[in-house]
């Protein structure tokens, strides 16, 4: 009965931050891009999102506790998505117009993220923050009166976990149904066949990892805002997430609506450990461990099974060259 | 209709080759602009004067004996794991694992320091036991995507990414669990430490070992690369798998191979950091070396020997930024990270303009910037001879090691 009140309710909160994340890397995986900066871009998101709400908290000086909360949701959202596209832009010029090569690029942005984030942050007037996240938390009027439990875990969420359900599906939509969606897997698969038909892959592959970014971005600030309360530890943690939202495109095949399920399993996955009374530390540990070994799993599974819709997509990792072979 | 093809503004041709002396002046310019733009960045948000950081970088590699010789270790190391790297990359094995085998090496050393220390063995049997225990623990870390990649083409950047994590976790499982320590470190282990070279009153006691140890393996990788069949072997599958196997090489026995040596060098890494350097183990042992490496191999184009340039760089640049934060107070490593990222940016940048031309519309401007670059290229060119001469030199000496 916890897991149904407290764990699985916590657990999909905590998803959005992977799912986040994880929408924003399997649009730009679908390009062909495979973005190790993701941590980076989820730093930059967080100090974007937190700046903006920083700015809105201070119109609402006097008076913290009643500030507006679609300007605050708002302001997150547009800060986080403007930063974490910002970070994506470093990568699109070196890896697309540059042809870098995007493993390093990655890293080098993740670098630079992380001290970004670390740095500007102490430099964010962070004194209302704890009031503006419990208005971002706020669960939504309708929700807990439905349906007992059911409303509790499905309707009492804050509004920025719609945004993400909504993002992953909507992404999964138009990647599976629609022109655009085709396109962008076609340069994802095969850019210079995609380049024959005439599609346009440096506007694609543009356009991809800036939205990807944007979408990744809001997930850091979501953890900051709408998880953990208003508090911004160091980057790191905010890392950690990247990391796990890297490893949740591949366990869930580079499907956003599975991600969703996905999301939902990681979470209740990472914060178990805290909830299981009377386990030893070594068990806690090892639990925590458990996101990445199933990852492994998948990855190894998927690829004996060799099934083309659940491969990366052919060209992930390699930049194109339009005057190559 | 009539539809009028408008010449674009400019369009990207690839270079068929680019001289030596131009390649290294481009990079320099790149490190230059790189630096400048770093320092801006730095004054507009520390408001550190430009030309004290610049200083302060010198002073925190050259500074004292002390500092020269950890920077040097340091590079050492670097190297070390970009060593580890290359032959995999060369293969096109995208082998982001580099920590997680490094901290394996490294948890395998320190719980033979702790376990045989306390079971009272003396330290030469103890290191005895530790290094090619520590070798093959890495090993298996390696080779485990290496089986993978080889029999069902499972995508090894993100295996092996992952396999980071999960070697950390191990390492947090035996912090917390095995050594019983709740802080998590175990502070310094007292037994089995790797020996010291050189009398106590030498600085660089401590650090001379790992240095030795680089530059031995750094000659040893060069010529597994250039001279051995194994090192034509990887470059062919690297190239394409089809024509490897066409020509009768064994593609899954290539890739394995190769992981064993990325393995046994990260391991050698590892029982360095905990045998001789740290004395201890954390989650955090590895310093994000498996990488930063990835940056020093690539930088150097896969090049065993251009990599000690690249690594040097790199860690000028880490070592002296930590100077600069001691020097301006500042607590987390934050500004050296917003340093490091900017200065990687532009020497991954710089990599396009070494690899493609870029050719303008032609009009005046151009023609002039044509005639400038001309004779800028002209100015430079002894400096290329120089270098290929070095080069020429350099490989002559390790054919006669060779032979």
């Amino acid at each position: 009965m916890i897991f149904f009140t407290t764990i699985l309710p916590s657990a999909i909160t905590i998803a959005m931050v992977f799912l986040f994340g994880c929408t924003g890397e399997t649009i730009m995986e679908k390009a062909g891009h495979l973005n190790l900066g993701l941590p980076g871009i989820m730093c930059f998101g967080t100090f974007g999102g937190c700046f903006g709400i920083s700015l809105v908290m201070e119109i609402f000086k006097s008076n913290p506790d009643n500030a507006s909360y679609i300007l605050l949701i708002l302001a997150g959202i547009i800060g986080a998505s403007i930063f974490g596209a910002l970070g994506g832009l470093i990568y699109a010029f070196l890896t697309v117009s540059l042809k870098c090569n995007q493993n390093v690029t990655g890293l080098a942005l993740t670098t630079f993220g992380g001290g970004f984030a670390d740095y500007l942050m102490t430099k964010v007037n962070s004194d209302y923050f704890s009031q503006a996240s419990k208005i971002i938390r706020a669960h939504l009027e309708f929700g807990d009166s439905f349906f007992g439990i059911v409303g509790n875990i499905f309707l009492g969420q804050g509004l920025l976990v719609y945004v993400a359900l909504i993002l992953a599906i909507a992404t999964s939509i138009v990647l599976k149904y629609t022109h655009v969606g085709l396109s962008l897997r076609s340069v994802g698969e095969n850019p210079a066949t995609a380049d024959a038909a005439g599609i346009n892959t440096t506007t694609y592959k543009y356009s991809a990892i800036l939205i990807g970014s944007a979408i990744a971005g809001i997930g850091g600030v979501f953890y900051v805002m709408g998880f953990v309360g208003g508090t911004f530890e160091n980057s790191a943690t905010i890392q950690a997430f990247g990391w796990l939202a890297l490893a949740l495109v591949i366990f869930t095949v580079w499907k956003p609506d599975l991600a969703i399920l996905g999301s939902i399993i990681f979470g209740i996955l990472f914060l178990l450990p805290r909830y299981l009374v009377g386990i030893s530390f070594i068990t806690m540990k090892l639990l925590n461990l458990l996101p990445y070994i199933v990852t492994i799993i998948v990855l190894i599974v998927t690829s004996i099974i060799g099934k083309r819709s659940v491969q990366p997509p052919s060209s992930l990792g390699v930049s194109y060259f339009r005057e190559e072979r | 209709m009539k539809t009028i093809e408008k010449e674009p503004l400019f369009h990207v041709i690839k270079r068929s080759d680019v001289s030596i002396g131009k390649s290294f002046l481009f990079r320099a310019i790149a490190i230059i602009l790189g630096l400048i733009f770093a320092c801006l960045v730095l004054l507009v948000i520390t408001g550190a004067n430009p030309f004290v950081v610049i200083q302060q970088l010198f002073a925190g590699c050259f500074g004292t004996p002390r500092r020269f010789w950890t920077m040097f270790r340091k590079l050492s190391l670097l190297l070390l794991v970009g060593l580890a790297l290359i032959p995999a990359f060369k293969m096109k094995f995208w082998n982001l694992g580099g920590n997680g085998q490094i901290l394996m090496g490294a948890l395998t050393t320190a719980c033979c320091m702790h376990f045989l220390g306390n079971e009272g063995f003396p330290n030469w049997a103890i290191i005895l036991i530790m290094i090619p225990s520590s070798i093959l623990v890495s090993v298996i870390w390696a080779v485990i995507p290496a089986i993978f990649k080889a029999f069902f083409n499972t995508n090894e950047s993100l295996f092996t990414l992952m396999l980071n994590y999960v070697a950390e976790g191990i390492v947090a499982v035996f912090l917390s669990g095995i050594f019983k320590s709740p802080t998590g470190s175990i502070g310094i282990i007292s037994t089995g430490h790797l020996p010291a070279i050189g009398s106590s009153s030498f600085v660089g006691r401590n650090d001379l070992l790992s240095i030795i140890v680089a530059f031995v393996l750094l000659g040893i990788v060069f010529a597994y690369l250039r001279y051995a069949k194994h090192g034509y072997e990887l470059e062919v599958v690297g190239e394409s798998q089809n024509t490897a196997r066409y020509i009768g090489i064994n593609v899954k026995g290539v890739v394995i191979r190769t992981m064993v040596l990325s393995g046994v060098i990260c391991g050698i890494v590892g029982i360095l950091l905990a045998g001789s350097i740290n004395h201890s183990i954390s989650t955090a042992t590895p310093e994000n070396m498996g990488f930063t490496a990835i940056m020093v191999a690539w930088l150097a184009k896969f090049n065993p020997l251009s990599m000690v340039a690249t690594a040097f760089i790199i860690t000028f640049f880490s070592r002296g930024m930590a100077q600069v934060q001691k020097y301006y107070e500042i607590t987390n490593d934050s500004a050296t990270y917003i340093f490091l990222g900017i200065i990687y940016f532009f020497i991954i940048g710089v990599e396009f303009f070494i690899s493609y031309r870029v050719v303008f519309k032609d009009c005046k401007f151009i023609r002039w910037c044509n005639k400038v670059n001309k004779s800028i290229s002209k100015a430079f060119a002894p400096v290329g001879v120089f270098f290929t001469n070095l080069k020429n030199k350099i490989i002559k000496v390790f054919v006669k090691e060779g032979k």
